[in-house]
C-alpha cells in the first residue's frame, strides 16, 4: 500500500523523465545510458544527475562528442542484447546522427532480420530563445523513414509512461521531449509502475465541435486556445497524437467523424511536416464527414530565429488557434 | 609486413591453413561463378568481388572463435563463408531469392546473420565502424570476453564514423579489431587522392591505437596479426588497427571496367595472388601439394555448382512480402 503522501507527489515533466530513466535502469541491467555530458555533469538540462552514482560509469556513459558515433555504438549494443538510451543533448544535433539513425538503425529489422531496441532522447522544440541549432522540432525528417518509431509526450504522466514503452520496444525509437515543458508543467503520477503504449493518441479535452489534432508543447497551446472559446460557445477536442509513428489513426478518424471540422496544429515548419499527412489522411478517409476545410497552423517555413519577437512570431500561439476555429466555425 | 617461415610453422597448423587455403579456394571460384553470372544477365543487381583481396577476410575471420562478432564491409565475401554462410545462400541472395539471408530484401553482399555473429552491410562505408564498437561496448559492459572485427576499404577511412568510432573505443579500450582493406582505389579514386599520407594506418596513431601494415594478400600474415589483435583485445588492451596492403583487381563492381587502373599494376599485383601466395606456403611448409591444390579447387568447384543450383531452384519472394519485418516485434 502506499501512503497519500506518496500518491500526492508532484512531479514536473523533467523529473517523469528521470523517473522513467532511473526505473528502468533498476528493473533491467541491460539498460544503460551513453552521450554527450550525462555523467558527472548530469546532462545539459540535469536529467541524468546522480546516476552516475548510482549505476557507475559505464552504464552511465560519458562519451566524445561524436553524435554519428554514439549512435553507432548504441545500435552495436542495441543488437547484441543491449537496451542503449542514448542522449541528443539538443534535438538540433541529431542531424550528425542522421546517417546511422535511418540507414542502420532502421533498415536492419527489415533488411536481415536484426532487432534494434534502442532509444534516442531528442530534446526539442522552442519557445526557449536557443536559436537556429538549439530550437529545432526535426521529427519530420523521421516521419518519412521507414523503421523508427517517433514519440512526443506532452503531459508528465506521458512522458514517463512512453519512455518506458520505448525503453521496452524491440525498435529504435526516437522520443521527442520538448524542452519548452521541462519545469514548466507538473502532474501527480501514480507511484506503481505504468506504460503508455506507443501508438495510442489520446483525447487531453473532449468537445464536439473542431478536432484540434496536435502533440508536444502545442498540446498545451490547443488547451488554452480551447478554454478560451467555451466563453463563445465553441468546443473543440484536443487530440494528442502522442506517437507519431505508428500513427493512432483510428483515435484521429473517430474524433473528426464526431466533429466534422479539423484543425491540425505543430511547432515544426509547415511545409511536408507531420501534419502535412494528418491533413491528407483525413482528406483521404474523412472526406464525407467534413464541414470545412482541413486547417493547418505551423511555423512558417524559416529556420527557428533567436531574437524574442521573431520567435514569438515564428511559434504557433493559442490565438491562431482561435482565429482558425472561428473560421471553420462559420461554415 | 612479411612473415618468416619459421613463424608460421610454429603458429599455424597444417589443418588450418589448408582450411584457410580452401576459403580463399571456395571465395575465388563462388564469386567468378557470380561474375559469370551476371555476364550471362542472370543477376539483377550489382555484383561486388572481393577478386585478389580474397586474403584479408579468410585470414581474419579465421582468427576468430565462435562467439566473436565480425562487421565486414562489401569485399569480405571470404569472412561470409568462414562464418558459414553457404554458397547456396550467397547465389540466392545474389538472385534475390526467399532463401537468401534477408530473403530478398536486400541485395550481393549485404549479407547480416546474428545467429552466425555477422553484422550486416550497409553500402555507406565506415559505418559498421561504429556500430562494431557499440558490439564490443555490450561485451564489455557485461564482462564476457568476445571480441569484433570489423572492416572497411581505404576510402571509407575518409569518413567521419570512421574516425568517431576509432576515437570512442580507443578512450574506453574497446574489444574491437579494426581493419582497413587498403585496395589502392576507392571505386574510381586513388589513394593519393583519397589521403595525404602514404599509409592509411598513420590515421590509427591520432586516436592512440596500435597500428600495423600486413600484406594483405598473404592470408598467413593477415591470419597471424589478426590473432596478435584479437588477443590484444580480448586481454582489455583495447583496439588495434590493421592495415592490408592489397589491389582490387577487378572494378568496383562488374559494371566497372577499371579502365583508370593502370595494368601494369595490376599486372604486378597478379604475381602476388593470395591464391598462389598461399599455395606456396603450403609447399614449403610440406603442408600440401598440387594433389591437395587439386583436390580442393575441385571439391569448392563442386560445393559452388550445387550452391548454383540450390539458389536458381529456390523461390522467389512473393510482392506483398515488400510489407514484412519494417518493425520487430
Amino acid at each position: 500500500m502506499t501512503t497519500t503522501a506518496q500518491a500526492q507527489r508532484e512531479v514536473t515533466y523533467l523529473e517523469a523523465i528521470r523517473e522513467a530513466l532511473d526505473e528502468e535502469m533498476a528493473r533491467d541491467e541491460r539498460v544503460f545510458l551513453l552521450g554527450e555530458d550525462i555523467g558527472p555533469y548530469g546532462g545539459a538540462f540535469r536529467i541524468t544527475e546522480g546516476f552516475q552514482d548510482k549505476y557507475g560509469d559505464w552504464r552511465v556513459l560519458d562519451t566524445p562528442l561524436s553524435e554519428s558515433g554514439i549512435v553507432g555504438a548504441a545500435i552495436g549494443a542495441a543488437m547484441m542484447g543491449m537496451r542503449p538510451v542514448v542522449e541528443m543533448q539538443f534535438a538540433d544535433f541529431i542531424s550528425c546522427a542522421f546517417d546511422q539513425i535511418t540507414e542502420v538503425g532502421a533498415k536492419n529489422h527489415y533488411r536481415w532480420g536484426a532487432a534494434v531496441p534502442m532509444v534516442i532522447r531528442a530534446p526539442f522544440g522552442g519557445g526557449v530563445h536557443g536559436g537556429p541549432f538549439h530550437s529545432e522540432c526535426p521529427e519530420g525528417w523521421f516521419f518519412h523513414s521507414p523503421g523508427l518509431k517517433l514519440v512526443a509526450p506532452s503531459t508528465p504522466y506521458d512522458a514517463k509512461g512512453l519512455l518506458k514503452a520505448a525503453i521496452r520496444d524491440n525498435n529504435p525509437v526516437i522520443y521527442f521531449e520538448h524542452k519548452f515543458l521541462y519545469r514548466r508543467i507538473k502532474a501527480v503520477l501514480p507511484t506503481e509502475d505504468y506504460v503508455v503504449p506507443i501508438g495510442t493518441a489520446d483525447v487531453k479535452r473532449p468537445g464536439r465541435d473542431i478536432s484540434v489534432i496536435t502533440y508536444g508543447a502545442m498540446v498545451h497551446v490547443a488547451l488554452e486556445a480551447a478554454e478560451s472559446l467555451t466563453q463563445e460557445g465553441l468546443d473543440l477536442e484536443v487530440v494528442d497524437l502522442r506517437s507519431l509513428i505508428p500513427l493512432d489513426k483510428q483515435t484521429i478518424f473517430e474524433s473528426v467523424k464526431k466533429t466534422s471540422k479539423a484543425i491540425v496544429l505543430h511547432e515544426d515548419n509547415k511545409t511536408g511536416g507531420v501534419g502535412a499527412e494528418v491533413a491528407a489522411l483525413l482528406a483521404e478517409e474523412c472526406f464525407d464527414c467534413l464541414d470545412g476545410p482541413i486547417l493547418r497552423i505551423a511555423a512558417p517555413d524559416t529556420p527557428v530565429p533567436f531574437s524574442t519577437p521573431l520567435e514569438e512570431f515564428f511559434l504557433p500561439k493559442a490565438g491562431d488557434v482561435v482565429a482558425a476555429a472561428r473560421k471553420l466555425a462559420a461554415y | 609486413m612479411g612473415v618468416e617461415i619459421e613463424e608460421v610453422a610454429r603458429t599455424i597448423k597444417r589443418p588450418d591453413l589448408v582450411q584457410m587455403y580452401y576459403y580463399l579456394r571456395l571465395t575465388r571460384t563462388l564469386e567468378d561463378r557470380i561474375t559469370a553470372l551476371y555476364r550471362q544477365g542472370r543477376i539483377v543487381g550489382g555484383v561486388y568481388t572481393s577478386n585478389g583481396m580474397e586474403a584479408v577476410a579468410v585470414g581474419y575471420a579465421s582468427a576468430l572463435e565462435p562467439d566473436d562478432i565480425i562487421a565486414p564491409y562489401h569485399r569480405d565475401m571470404g569472412a561470409f563463408l568462414v562464418r558459414g554462410i553457404t554458397p547456396g545462400e550467397v547465389v540466392a541472395q545474389y538472385l534475390g531469392k526467399r532463401t537468401g539471408p534477408t530473403k530478398g530484401k536486400d541485395g550481393n553482399v549485404h549479407i547480416g546473420d546474428l545467429k552466425r555473429g555477422i553484422i550486416g552491410f550497409v553500402s555507406h562505408l565506415a559505418d559498421n565502424y561504429p556500430v562494431a564498437t557499440g558490439a564490443a561496448l555490450s561485451f564489455r559492459l557485461r564482462g564476457e570476453p568476445r571480441v569484433v572485427v570489423t572492416n572497411t576499404g581505404d576510402g571509407g577511412t575518409s569518413r567521419g564514423d570512421f574516425h568517431e568510432a576509432m576515437n570512442f573505443a580507443s578512450v574506453r579500450k574497446l574489444p574491437v579489431v579494426f581493419f582497413c582493406n587498403n585496395n589502392q582505389y576507392a571505386y574510381s579514386t586513388p589513394l593519393n587522392l583519397q589521403m595525404a599520407i602514404p599509409n592509411v594506418v598513420d590515421r590509427a596513431k591520432a586516436y592512440a591505437i596500435p597500428g600495423e601494415i600486413v600484406d594483405g594478400n598473404d592470408v598467413a600474415a593477415v591470419h597471424l596479426a589478426a590473432k596478435r589483435a584479437v588477443q590484444r583485445a580480448r586481454s582489455g588492451e583495447g583496439p588495434t588497427f590493421i592495415e592490408c596492403k592489397t589491389m582490387r583487381m577487378h572494378g568496383h563492381s562488374e559494371h566497372d571496367s577499371a579502365k583508370y587502373v593502370p595494368r601494369e599494376l595490376l599486372e604486378e599485383w597478379k604475381k602476388r595472388d593470395p591464391i598462389l601466395k598461399a599455395e606456396q606456403w603450403l609447399t614449403r611448409l610440406g603442408y600440401g601439394d598440387e594433389t591437395l591444390f587439386r583436390e580442393v579447387e575441385e571439391r569448392v568447384k563442386k560445393e559452388v555448382e550445387a550452391g548454383v543450383e540450390f539458389a536458381e531452384q529456390s523461390p522467389l519472394p512473393e510482392g506483398p512480402e515488400v510489407l514484412d519485418g519494417v518493425f520487430a516485434d
